[in-house]
């Protein structure tokens, strides 16, 4: 042990430095009221957002278990951002709840998880990551504890993702029985084709495709989606599949690419289904968790669009896009969580009328969901754009013609809520909401970044700067 | 005025201006006073590009300015201006302040009204004057969304379906102009495999005939939406008629202008092997345009619509013009482009001030405008000749340049294209005289017409305002003609590389 070990693990040392401090306190139990609770976290939060800027090192630990590097250090920056900001907007919705610290050491412990998924340098690590991440959701997703809906989603959530979790585990299991190692650094060179590696190629890639929610892998998505309390669900459907999205661009992409056609071709069905299935289901939805539970399958596609093209560009852009899609589907979460606690309401038709009563929220929500349509100037246009330019490279047009008329489609849906807010009449909209300081403050990080994120190159710039 | 950022910066801080207004008077004003402010930067850049000219610069683009923005992906923020640029950005400026003074009377939700309206001039001034491919588009899909808030909330009639439909229709053109600019932004190679958005470098690289061949089709098409090619001018009726006044006069005077500038700058001028290949079938949808449009506004019973459908068959001019292929018609084309923008904003005023005092736009219901409301119906009548084409006002001049133009191609297609193209000017007399007549002139149809109060101070300024773009191009088309022909030019050499 030396001050590598600190360094290099500083963002997972600094999460259970928090954890434990919120059990302590939890176990202490001087702190009765839930907004000390909730403020305290914030700025805990803060804190651990703010470690991620110290100094970070390339490197190993445990024999090659987990390794660090700027890269993977500005994934986590960017998840702990996320992370904040949604423990900002879940203000309103705790504030009342019995179950405070619980609901932030559960949470944390799947942040948790999900980072040293992010750094596994070995598919062990990578599972446990996986499992530590993926089991906490489930009770997450049941903190409604008094709603029957929610339970049907906790429990939908557990089997699915254990079904999920053992495909995948047969897949790596495939791997070492072909090549004899789990060590993602001597994996690529082990890897030739053969038939028993392209099952276990398929096999891990299912296990992906679940928890990234990409058609026809996404069915459990809508229901754990509506179920889910707000902020269960904007951590889900952000948080949850940005972490994925890391782990395959840093750890698994290097070992999917000796497949090459074959790989590709998975995925050009993949993404054409997911964003095209997304995209269709999203415009019957009348409940506005599950339209958007639609909407972020689609934008999953478009994803994987990036990735498809296996190139530096492709894998920058696709960071970038999830920053901008943290601020945009967070933003527009912000608005529903607020929405959902203070007047109890869940349906887009509830939404008629909404601003005359709420201007500010309705120009927060149409911004951010013209954010996730792509429409300029917000920095979703800057993010889509730079998906399909990364698709392009790849030289296959059909591809990016299906993903670019796809974009008509969403943006009918988009609009329609749109429409709801602005024109159509009400006689009795959603009366004024007085949102929560804290829960406003998220809203203002997510329109500063919805705005300036797009025109500030160096952002991308960056991000390119640190991958390969 | 030799800055271009400024011509974005002003209406965007106008916008930005107007949120912090505290009520409709001081929204009104500080929209008014930013335009104008615009006009006149806009005569000044006007001004000092003419002075340019003519001693002696002869680079392609003036006043350029350029700085790298995305590097990573080649994108830069590059813009400068031609002729071409110089008359476009003058007409958005002339019909911006127009569209402005007649929604004077805007009460409900004015504050994000005229944001709307002054959002959407900020994407087409940048689009005007973007050199850069993305930065172009950026601009060109600014300009799309505010227009289904502005029909989708002070819209009248079927307003929902009608701003819907022309989100749709128009983000269906963008994503088409989308995929030709990725595709031609991976056909161009600078030297060691590198890519470039650079409009001006693209023309002077020689992208290969087959790839050009697939390429131009979704460029031309996707432009061609938002300028009514036909079949994908169903937008145009019923995102018109269901719109408020000024954005119709955004809608007909900037927003088609849009597509027929894109149509010719990037798809024309960067793909001149496949525009050659396909200029058969530009002219035949371009003629089936025109004459379809024109019959058809013999069937309108509405003023709007009757506009709405007669744009479609105006727009066709431009597209005939670029479609034929020959430096008068390109003229022709960029000046119809400029006369029809006036035009017809012209004529959305006229009929939006008609309607905001009669509450009709039904031909049958209207009569003796003239006599009551003499100065707006004095107006209709100037605009409406103008429609028709009387020597004198723009419109005849630039519909006479395009036939001019389309005249010089020898064999029967195009000669037959022309020749019905130019019946269609008869067709266009035959309603607008009925319209002028039956409306306009006529008895007064109804008492409570008896007691309407003429056009007042705002109204008459912008009636004013456009009525001297057209007697200036009609009157003296020569200086117009002289600031386009240069640049109308170097596109023809570009196609005339491969004739």
């Amino acid at each position: 042990m030396n001050t590598d070990f600190f360094i290099l693990m500083k963002s997972e040392l600094s999460l259970t430095l928090i954890i434990f401090i919120l059990l302590i306190l939890k176990v202490w139990d001087g702190i009765k009221d839930n907004s000390t609770w909730l403020h305290i976290t914030n700025f805990l939060l803060l804190l651990n957002f703010a470690v991620g800027f110290i100094s970070s090192a390339d490197g190993m630990l445990f024999n090659g278990m987990f390794h660090s590097n700027n890269i993977l250090v500005l994934e986590k920056s960017i998840l702990n951002f996320g992370t904040l900001i949604i423990s900002l907007q879940a203000f309103d919705w705790l504030k009342s709840h019995k179950h405070v610290p619980e609901f932030f050491i559960l949470l944390l412990t799947t942040l948790l998880g999900m980072f040293f998924m992010i750094s596994s340098g070995n598919f062990l690590m990578f599972y446990l990551g996986l499992e530590i991440a993926s089991i906490p959701l489930a009770a997450l997703a049941n903190f409604d504890l008094g709603k029957l809906k929610s339970s049907e989603a906790a429990v939908k959530m557990i089997l699915l993702s254990a079904f999920s979790s053992c495909i995948m585990l047969f897949g790596i299991s495939l791997l070492y029985g072909s090549t004899g190692t789990l060590s993602f650094s001597e994996l690529p060179g082990l890897i030739g084709g053969g038939h028993l590696q392209i099952l276990a190629l398929i096999f891990v890639f299912v296990g992906f495709a679940f928890k990234l929610s990409s058609v026809p892998f996404h069915l459990w998505t809508a229901d754990v989606y509506e179920g889910s309390p707000v902020s269960v669900t904007s951590y889900l459907s952000v948080i949850s599949k940005a972490a994925i999205v890391f782990v395959f661009i840093s750890v698994l992409g290097p070992l999917f690419l000796n497949f090459q056609g074959m790989w590709y071709n998975m995925l050009f069905l993949s993404i054409v289904l997911t964003i095209t299935v997304g995209n269709l289901f999203a415009i019957r939805q009348d409940n506005i968790k599950r339209f958007l539970a639609f909407s972020s399958i689609a934008q999953a596609g478009y994803i994987l669009l990036g990735l498809s093209a296996g190139n530096q560009m492709g894998t920058s852009s696709t960071i970038y896009f999830l920053l901008v899609y943290i601020f945009s589907n967070l933003g527009a979460f912000g608005v529903i969580g607020i929405v959902s606690a203070l007047a109890k309401k869940e349906n887009i038709s509830d939404y008629k009328g909404f601003y005359k009563t709420n201007k500010l929220l309705s120009w927060v929500l149409t911004i951010s969901l013209f954010s996730l349509a792509g429409i300029p100037p917000t920095a979703g246009f800057f993010g889509k754009m730079f998906l399909v330019t990364a698709g392009a490279s790849h030289g296959n047009y059909i591809l990016v013609i299906i993903a670019s008329l796809n974009m008509i489609v969403s943006l009918y849906y988009y609009l329609r809520v749109v429409k709801a807010i602005f024109v159509d009449p009400n006689d009795a909209p959603i009366e004024k909401l007085n949102a929560s300081f804290s829960a406003k403050l998220g809203l203002i990080i997510c329109m500063v970044g919805v705005v300036l994120v797009g025109f500030a190159s160096c952002i991308y710039d960056y991000i390119n700067s640190l991958t390969i | 005025m030799t800055n271009l950022t400024i011509l974005i910066l002003v209406p965007l801080l106008t916008a930005i201006a107007v949120l912090f207004c505290r009520n409709s008077s001081q929204i009104r004003w500080t929209s008014f006073i930013g335009s104008l402010i615009q006009l006149g930067l806009a005569s000044a850049m006007m001004y000092a590009y003419i002075t340019e000219r003519a001693i002696g610069n002869t680079a392609q683009m003036l006043f350029q300015q350029r700085y790298s923005w995305y590097s990573a992906l080649n994108i830069e923020y590059f813009i400068g201006v031609d002729g071409i640029s110089v008359v476009m950005i003058m007409l958005t400026a002339c019909v911006v302040v127009a569209g402005i003074l007649i929604s004077w009377k805007v009460e409900t939700l004015t504050k994000e009204f005229f944001f709307l309206l002054l959002l959407l001039s900020v994407g087409a001034y940048g689009f005007f004057i973007s050199l850069d491919l993305f930065t172009m588009f950026f601009f060109l899909e600014i300009a799309v969304i505010p227009k289904f808030l502005l029909i989708a909330i002070w819209g009248s009639g079927k307003k929902e379906y009608s701003a819907m439909k022309l989100a749709l229709m128009l983000m269906g053109g963008s994503v088409f102009v989308l995929i030709g600019l990725l595709a031609t932004y991976f056909a161009t190679n600078t030297g060691n495999g590198v890519h470039t958005w650079d409009l001006i470098q693209i023309s002077h690289l020689h992208i290969p005939v087959q790839t050009q061949m697939y390429i131009f089709p979704f460029l031309f098409v996707g432009f061609g939406v938002f300028t009514a090619l036909f079949p994908f001018h169903t937008w145009v009726p019923d995102g018109h008629s269901s719109a408020p006044t000024a954005a119709s006069m955004f809608l007909a005077g900037i927003s088609m202008k849009l597509g027929g500038y894109g149509a010719l700058r990037v798809a024309t001028y960067l793909m001149p092997e496949a525009a050659q290949q396909y200029s058969w079938l530009i002219v035949l949808l371009a003629t089936i345009a025109i004459i379809y449009g024109s019959f058809a506004t013999l069937m309108q019973k509405d003023l709007k619509y009757m506009n709405a459908y007669s744009s479609v068959s105006h727009c066709g001019f431009i597209l005939l013009g670029i479609g034929m292929l020959t430096k008068t018609a390109i003229i022709g084309a960029v000046m119809q482009m400029v006369s029809h923008g006036v035009m017809t904003a012209l004529f959305f005023g006229a009929i939006g001030m008609i309607y905001e005092r009669t509450h009709t736009r039904q031909i049958s219901e209207l009569g003796g405008l003239l006599k009551t409301l003499p100065f707006i119906g004095t107006v209709y009548v100037i605009t409406g000749l103008c429609s028709l084409g009387l020597p004198g006002l723009s419109g005849f001049v630039a519909e006479m340049t395009v036939f001019i133009g389309s005249w010089q191609r020898p064999d029967a297609f195009h000669r037959i294209a022309t020749i019905l193209a130019a019946a269609s000017i008869v067709v266009t007399a035959v309603y607008i005289l009925r319209a002028a007549g039956k409306a306009v002139m006529g008895p007064i149809v109804n008492e409570h017409f008896q007691h309407l109060k003429d056009a007042t101070w705002n109204e008459k300024f912008a009636s004013v305002l456009l009525i001297v773009a057209i007697l200036a191009i009609g009157i003296a088309p020569f200086w117009l003609y002289n600031l386009i022909a240069p640049d109308a030019q170097i596109i023809m050499e570009n196609i005339a590389r491969v004739f």
